[in-house]
């Protein structure tokens, strides 16, 4: 055993690269995973293509067949999945010619030497071979035969030569936890309990992993090894939870609190239908998921439990929301409560559906026929989706009303340390029942929040018809009464304002006033909060607001917004929430745009606040 | 159900007046369901009536029971999500042939593939009644209407095969001129466990006026109707016995007493055979070549999606124990960070019980 020094870091972003049948989203996972628990603070951004298992080493670009896996770790606030990787491990020349271009000069480069064959080289586009061409020389590289030494480590093992080398991505983690000493445990748990139908696959796993592990304690490939110290976390119990994870837990958790069952109506739609499988697994918990025939039914299903007396949830994407949004506008008109859950991605149309956008806001805040106003909220990062989710459900109960809740496929994919709530804190959410059938009015409605009572069906004395005519103010009956078609308008448009009273005044992050406030929403806030914090510590005058109520805007923000000189307002669209803003408070903010369908670097977002600090006017000089 | 008041047909009339044109079939549909409601022992709270768009949907604010109008095509996915959420509701959708065929054939076959236990009421008037005469996916093709003023080139459907084809385990047909016979049918789908399908040939007197007259007419109905009945023989006429004979794969129409042919040539009506073969038979039987049968095609017995929804919930509580936050919460890898000046992390559980 070769004695190596040991370095300590306070973060390290490390990508995985492969083909899209190479593993390399578990592999990363599992990193993830056991840093998570050795308690590191960590963000990942998970970066797959649409396709299932595309065509081996095809570049993309034609570099869709790449899949890559990234994950910052650390030892304080990591709210990014970091903006240039450190390490790369590349399973062949496709993936390491795909990632080359973000990876900065002097990083590590581990590769698979097994792969880079002629054969492959040609795929991949390469000319000449990269390893002894020189283009590499900037580039710390460590080659190994990952798919050689693998197939040797199982040669004992009664496998085909496919099923054996399909084991080369644990002998690749093996490796990256000898690096940054990493415990194997957690990792040969999950392979025991994942292939515990098939001890021989179990069994060949767990060889490749712990043959990594030692080839790199071994082979003298690697001048040191990496300490990444933990984080400073809060104390108490933490799991890692992805983002759809998240929201499932909080809607599981809201249903408890409210007392109602819980009813997920919902269609198979990338990236949302890991909500569909959480929920479909918790059936101890009295969760209904129904798998409707079509998008329509999917929420129709849920407004139809909803009326039933259900917690009801629809979960889509862009595309999906496009289809729901007939029923929204009854949900909206019957007053009932319903959570739409969006989990955007990159449109119009099929777009790219596996990558990252935000471009569903305005459709969510205006995308429907009539005056329909509906509340929005936006989550902002996966711990962040069980929080919006609970919030989702009071609001939707307490005021009656459907609720879109935008995520995002990065916040939606990507993990984060949760900090587990003790179940006896959370506040119970209040459902309100008609009691007295002598009064009882389908559209009377409470004082405080203009949400009329919840009468279902089974109820006696109560019975009532609803229905997408218009009503008659209180009775319910149908009216094509003008003034009363007017006044039901603004009663439902008032009773969406008044949610504004009853949440928390929009939070700033930095001086109360100053130059630049950076307002952002939904998955940007990792990479807006960094970049500000980092201009903070230059001495700066920025601060940040992140929303996450998008409709009604929090009451505040109109004041605030004129405390500072400037707004900027990263988006990974077009600038929608800029447009809503210059609406709402007469502003001109100025935007700052991306639609890659990747999330804003901190760099990018930094550049932003730079550039909109140097477009304001010079101050006079102090004499 | 001791407890259960005695209801009548009035209790189940809401103040608000139907609306329908003078004369429209589904004043007597509603009248016929009015009468129903109160012999089927269910309490007016527990029944849930569900409409999609068109003049049939405006059921609902008709009926003092609960009731959802709600979006055109979309009345059978509600239904299915209301049935869900609470089983021990008494469901019944009403739709028309615009409504349940055309904007929404998807929902109409995918709740009777489920075999949801909704009772679905089609009011089939072969037009578009609401958008004023445009023609439905049942009109006959050639159809004049104004939106076909050269005469429709559509093929149309059937609801009946299109129900049967769909494995349908109740199907049944009645009209909108025989009230009694209408209940009859109505009961017996309120009886059915699952997706019950009542198809009304309703007529639009507006702009359909007589589409179904061939079969309700009085003078010629007993020749122009296969009543069908269980284990009965399909016979129908009355001065003139005519059956319904299977010549090698199809059906046709014979007279008893010629060519030798007696009652035991007919075939034998079976509402509960399990293949679905002889209620599309029937499904295909139209005029003028055949008489329109009327009554149960099928009534099978399956599970139902709702109570197997609910049973799968049942099962997996006895397997796992009922559902706690704080077992939910600790589920999967969980590791707990001390205060300790080390931050220490302890995994707490490096073997997830939730995979
Ligand atoms: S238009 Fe036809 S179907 Fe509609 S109410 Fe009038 S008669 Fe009845």
């Amino acid at each position: 055993m070769t004695t190596k020094d040991r370095i300590e870091l306070d973060r390290v972003t490390i990508r995985f690269a492969g083909d899209s049948g190479d593993g390399m989203q578990l592999t990363g996972s599992q990193f993830t995973n056991t840093s998570a628990i050795v308690g590191n603070d960590l963000t990942t951004l998970p970066d797959f293509p649409a396709e299932i298992r595309s065509p081996v080493g095809i570049l993309p670009g034609v570099s869709t067949g790449v899949s890559s896996f990234q994950v910052q770790i650390g030892e304080i606030d990591v709210y990014t999945p970091g903006d240039e990787p450190d390490v790369l491990v590349a399973m062949n020349p496709a993936a390491l010619k795909v990632n080359l271009e973000v990876m900065p000069k002097g990083a590590t480069l581990i590769l698979d030497l097994s792969s880079f064959t002629i054969r492959n080289l040609d795929k991949a586009g390469y000319k000449s071979n990269p390893l002894t061409d020189g283009s590499l020389d900037a580039y710390h590289l460590i080659q190994a035969e990952i798919t050689k030494l693998t197939l040797n480590a199982l040669e004992q093992l009664d496998l085909e030569a496919p099923d054996k080398t399909r084991c080369k991505n644990f002998f690749a983690l093996g490796m990256m936890y000898w690096m940054y000493n990493r415990p194997l445990e957690l990792s040969t748990g999950w392979i025991e309990r994942k292939f515990a139908h098939t001890p021989l696959l179990a069994e060949a796993n767990k060889l490749a992993l712990s043959a990594g592990y030692h080839y790199a304690q071994t082979a003298d490939l690697m001048p040191s090894t990496f300490e990444v110290r933990p984080a400073q976390l809060e104390p108490g119990f933490y799991r890692s939870v992805s983002g759809n994870q998240a929201l499932a837990l909080g809607l599981i958790t809201a249903a408890k609190q409210a007392d109602l069952p819980l009813f997920l109506g919902t269609y198979p739609i990338t990236p949302a239908s890991d909500i569909l499988h959480e929920l479909s697994k918790y059936k101890e918990y009295g969760v209904i998921s129904f798998q409707a025939e079509d998008e329509i039914a999917a929420v129709c299903a849920a407004l139809g439990a909803s009326y039933g007396g259900s917690l009801a949830i629809t979960s889509t994407s862009g595309p999906g929301m496009s289809l729901k949004s007939e029923a929204l506008s009854l949900a909206i008109k019957t007053e009932l409560p319903l959570i739409l859950i969006d989990v955007q991605r990159a449109g119009p149309s099929t777009g790219i559906p596996t990558k990252t956008e935000q471009s569903d806001l305005l459709q969510a805040l205006y995308g429907r026929h009539g005056e329909s106003p509906i509340c929005v909220l936006a989550c902002s990062r996966p711990t962040d989706c069980f929080d919006v989710a609970l919030e989702a459900a009071q609001i939707a109960v307490q005021f009656m009303t459907p609720v879109i809740v935008l995520s995002d496929g990065y916040i939606a994919n990507g993990t984060g340390s949760w900090k587990i709530p003790d179940p006896d804190q959370l506040k119970p959410i209040i459902v309100r029942r008609p009691t007295d059938p002598e009064a009882f009015k389908p559209y009377a409605r409470d004082e405080a929040t203009l949400g009329r009572s919840w009468a279902i069906p089974g109820m006696a004395g109560f019975e009532h018809r609803i229905g997408g005519l218009e009503s008659q103010n209180e009775t319910g009956n149908i009216s094509y009464d003008p003034l009363n078609h007017e006044l039901m308008s603004q009663l439902r448009a008032d009773k969406i304002q008044r949610i504004a009273e009853f949440v928390p005044e929009q939070a700033v992050l930095g001086p109360e006033s100053g130059k630049l406030l950076v307002i952002s929403w939904g998955g940007t806030y990792g990479s807006v909060y960094s970049a500000v914090t980092q201009a903070q510590g230059e001495g700066l005058s920025v601060a940040h607001a992140h929303l996450r109520h998008l409709n009604p805007l929090p009451r505040n923000l109109g004041e605030l917004i004129t405390r500072y000189q400037q707004v900027l307002v990263p988006e990974l669209n077009f600038g929608q929430l800029a447009k809503v803003l210059n609406i709402h408070y007469g502003t001109q903010v100025k935007t700052l745009n991306k639609l890659q369908g990747q999330p804003f670097k901190i760099r990018e977002i930094r550049d932003g606040i730079d550039a909109a600090l140097a477009s304001l006017p010079l101050e006079a000089l102090d004499v | 159900m001791s407890d259960t008041p005695i209801l009548s047909k009035k209790d189940f009339a809401s103040e608000q007046d139907a609306r329908w044109c003078p004369g429209c079939g589904d004043d007597a549909i509603l009248n016929a369901v009015e009468a129903v409601m109160p012999t089927l022992g269910i309490p007016k709270e527990k029944i849930v009536f569900v409409s999609g768009i068109g003049c049939s949907s405006r059921f609902p604010y008709y009926m003092a029971s609960y009731g959802f109008h709600t979006i055109h095509g979309r009345a059978a996915a509600i239904a299915t999500g209301l049935k869900i959420s609470n089983p021990d509701l008494s469901v019944w959708m009403i739709s028309g042939d615009g409504d349940a065929l055309s904007i929404g054939g998807n929902h109409f076959i995918h709740a009777i593939r489920r075999n949801i236990d909704i009772k679905l009421l089609l009011f089939n008037n072969e037009i578009y009644g609401l958008t004023k005469s445009q023609y439905s996916p049942t009109s006959p093709s050639g159809q004049v209407t104004k939106s076909t003023p050269y005469g429709s080139l559509d093929r149309s459907f059937s609801a009946a095969s299109l129900s049967i084809g769909a494995e349908a385990t109740f199907f049944a047909r009645a009209v909108d001129t025989e009230p009694k016979y209408l209940q009859s049918i109505l009961q017996r789908a309120a009886a059915h466990q699952g997706t019950a399908i009542v198809e009304v040939l309703q007529n639009c007197v507006i702009f359909n006026d007589g589409a179904h007259k061939w079969t309700t007419d009085r003078a010629s109905r007993s020749e122009n109707q296969l009543r069908l009945e269980h284990g009965k023989p399909m016979i129908f006429g009355d001065t003139v016995k005519q059956g319904i004979r299977l010549n090698g794969i199809t059906p046709e129409v014979v007279t008893l007493g010629e060519n030798g042919i007696t009652e035991g040539d007919i075939l034998v009506h079976d509402e509960k055979a399990s293949e679905p073969t002889l209620a599309y038979f029937l499904s295909r039987m139209r005029a003028p070549d055949f008489p329109t049968p009327l009554g149960v095609f099928r009534a099978v017995e399956a599970p139902t999606y709702d109570q197997q929804i609910h049973q799968q919930l049942e099962d997996i509580k006895v397997k796992k124990g009922d559902g706690q936050l704080r077992k939910l919460f600790f589920s999967g890898d969980t590791w707990e960070v001390k205060a300790s000046a080390e931050n220490q992390n302890e995994a707490l559980s490096a073997g997830g019980n939730h995979d």
